[in-house]
């Protein structure tokens, strides 16, 4: 079984992001960037049905400027068998994301995409879910538990209240969320053989596809700074506040 | 000239990052209160193959030089175990060393897997109470048997005796004075630790209460002639061979606790608020560590630099020096401004920064003292008259 993982490079989760003075995005120069942590929580899992013989190969897949490459050697240090990196420089959205998966994966036929539900830098959820309509597979978002029985997947996924258990067949889409498993860090066997694993490149405009950006960002704000709170004597006192200032009772 | 990292050593950055954070401030806080080893976390080290990083890859080592190993110990060392993460796993990292230069096939096959694998764990017997940094005089003899030595004496300060199984022994082959140079008479061994012959007293000490240090006697130990490293009298020789790329690591563990200290001295600065303001809001309290954090960068140009040449084949010993130097003074220096940053908080245990202080003083004193790296620069960069 082939396993497809698409990487994000994203500010780190560590980064506190701060915005542009002309607001028109965030401030990414000298800034650390990172594997996205939901993508990090996929490449483990489709590590792990490698070792339990389930998948034979896993392919990190990433899409953008040539720095996404070293998403791609910290997926292969993780254990990833091999890369693929799309070169893009225009700006992507998950529309646009969505269709250059499906071409990928048109392309190399895997039997399971695995990817995170969402990237920490703009929270969309969209792609995975995209690329299920687009390859017109079945998908199973926000798994935090995932079994392979002959063809099939269950997966569990976390909703209000509890755990829903589905069953998907194969190929699938399935999205990471939180508490599917701990990635492990590289180890350094696996550091020093990612060196010599292969890395493909395609260029976008070969996949002849429209990457056009159809979303317009107007401006991109700081989050209003929390006003310093007060002290209230009683109780009375506070719920006439709740009542009359806040008026949320 | 490049600056930039490679991908292995980003690589490398952040798996010992990520090991690190799996071990907090309390993991290392508890242990230092009980005395106890870290084995978690020298067990995971160990697991992911970082022990074997400048071992020969034949043996299970991935042959990464000195920079790639200084960077591993400064990630490792910053997020809270500080010289107790360092020493748990120091040893094995470069320690193996004059085996790999000197040993036969025999040995480091014999060797070297279990070291890499983390198996086996050494101490490594130098200091002597009555010989202190004038090595040349240790007392301890190994008098020649059939087959093999008899070891008598006894040794200060050897690190992790108390749970080795294996000791790298330095021994005195020939009577004091016998041979041209003091430094000529000794020789190496590498052997079981046989605590039937040989009786561990632990050092109560200031700091790093997890990595024990210990006085040891050695009372008719035995060892057979398999287990004497090159060739008899040339011990003190191959561990100088060893004494540059150790300095570099040290040093990167110091900066690892420098960095981790005033890191966590900013953090307070900005949340802690006194006359309804956060303190780091005073000159008095934010140039200082803006002074430090100059000065961790200038030691990590240094260590670099130092490493760049060790690793290139060319004399590293003057920046090898001044790195250990610099590195290990300005860890002190920041581990010491964190605790004054904090006030009186920064005297609390729970606030870690004063057990970065109290561990930011082992750089400073051993495997060499600051005062004897000076006469080192003195005598040998600046060729002035030696001073002992
Ligand atoms: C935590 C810790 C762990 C250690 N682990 C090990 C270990 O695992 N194995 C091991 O073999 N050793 C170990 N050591 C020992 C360490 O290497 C020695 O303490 C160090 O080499 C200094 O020796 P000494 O303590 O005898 O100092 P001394 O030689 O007695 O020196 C005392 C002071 O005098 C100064 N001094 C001496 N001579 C001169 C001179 N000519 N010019 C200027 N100043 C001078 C020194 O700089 C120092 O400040 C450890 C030490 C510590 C503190």
């Amino acid at each position: 079984m082939k396993i497809l993982v698409p990487v994000k490079r994203v500010v780190d989760y560590n980064v506190k992001v701060r915005v542009k003075k002309d607001e028109t995005d965030v401030e990414l120069d000298n800034v650390k960037m990172s594997m996205n942590p939901f993508d990090e929580i996929a490449v483990e899992e489709a590590l792990r049905l490698k070792e339990k013989g389930v998948a034979s190969e896993i392919i990190a897949v990433s899409i953008g400027l040539p720095e996404v490459q070293e998403t791609i050697r910290n997926a292969l240090a993780m254990g990833a068998d091999s890369g693929i990196f799309v070169n893009c420089t225009s700006k992507l959205e998950p529309l646009s994301v969505a269709k250059i998966l499906t071409s990928i994966g048109n392309k190399i036929k895997p039997d399971l995409v695995i990817m995170g539900k969402q990237a920490i830098d703009d929270d969309m959820n969209a792609t995975g879910q995209m690329l299920s309509a687009m390859l017109n597979w079945g998908q199973a978002t926000f798994a935090s538990k995932l079994e392979i029985q002959d063809k099939k997947i269950k997966v569990g996924r976390e909703i209000d209240g509890g755990i829903e258990n589905i069953e998907v067949n194969l190929p699938a889409i399935v999205t990471t969320d939180l508490r599917l498993n701990e990635p492990r860090y590289a180890s350094l066997p696996n550091i020093m053989k990612a060196k010599r694993k292969p890395i493909d490149e395609i260029k976008v405009e070969d996949l002849k596809i429209d990457i056009e950006p159809k979303l317009e960002i107007l401006k991109v704000e700081e989050p209003k700074s929390r006003e310093a709170g007060i002290m209230v004597k009683s109780v009375d006192e506070m719920i006439e506040k709740l009542k009359n200032e806040a008026k949320v009772i | 000239m490049l600056f930039e990292l490679t991908e292995t050593q980003k690589n490398i950055v952040e798996a010992a990052k990520k090991i690190s954070s799996r071990f907090d401030d309390n993991y290392w806080l508890d242990l230092d209160l009980k005395s106890e080893f870290p084995f978690e976390f020298y067990n995971e080290v160990a697991k992911s193959g970082w022990l074997g990083m400048c071992m020969p890859e034949e043996y299970g080592g991935a042959n990464l030089g000195i920079q790639e190993a200084a960077l591993f110990m400064q990630n490792i060392t910053r997020n809270g175990g500080g010289m107790s993460a360092a020493s748990s796993i120091h040893i094995n990292i470069f320690g193996p060393h004059p085996i790999v230069v000197h040993g036969t096939k025999t040995q480091k096959k014999n060797w070297l897997p279990n070291l890499i694998s983390g198996n086996d764990k050494t101490c490594f017997g130098v200091t002597e109470p009555d010989a202190g940094l004038d090595t040349g005089k240790i007392k301890t003899t190994a008098s020649k048997i059939q087959g093999g030595y008899l070891i008598n004496g006894q040794k200060i300060w050897t690190s992790t005796a108390k749970i080795a199984n294996k000791i790298l022994l330095l021994a005195r082959t020939s009577e004091l004075g016998e041979t041209k140079s003091n430094i000529d008479g000794l020789t190496l061994f590498y052997t079981d630790f046989d605590s039937t012959k040989i009786e561990v007293r632990e050092i109560k000490k200031m700091g790093r209460g997890s990595v024990d240090s210990n006085q040891i006697f050695f009372d008719n130990l035995e060892i057979s002639e398999e287990d004497r490293i090159g060739e008899e009298g040339k011990g003190f020789r191959y561990i100088l061979d060893s004494l540059n790329p150790e300095r570099i690591l040290i040093a990167a563990e110091a900066l690892g606790i420098g960095k981790d200290a005033l890191e966590k001295a900013v953090k307070y600065a900005n949340e802690r608020i006194v006359f309804d303001r956060p303190i780091g809001k005073n000159q008095s309290i934010q140039h200082p560590l803006a002074e430090l954090w100059i000065e961790l960068e200038a030691a990590e140009l240094l260590i670099s630099k130092a490493a760049y040449q060790y690793d290139k084949g060319q004399n590293s010993g003057g920046l090898a020096n001044a790195a250990k130097y610099y590195a290990a003074e300005v860890a002190f220096k920041t581990a010491t401004q964190a605790v004054v940053t904090l006030g009186g908080m920064g005297y609390a245990k729970e606030y870690h920064v004063e057990r970065l202080l109290r561990e930011s003083l082992i750089p400073k004193l051993a495997p060499v003292s600051s005062q004897m790296i000076l006469n080192y620069i003195s005598e040998k960069i600046l060729h002035l008259p030696r001073s002992y």
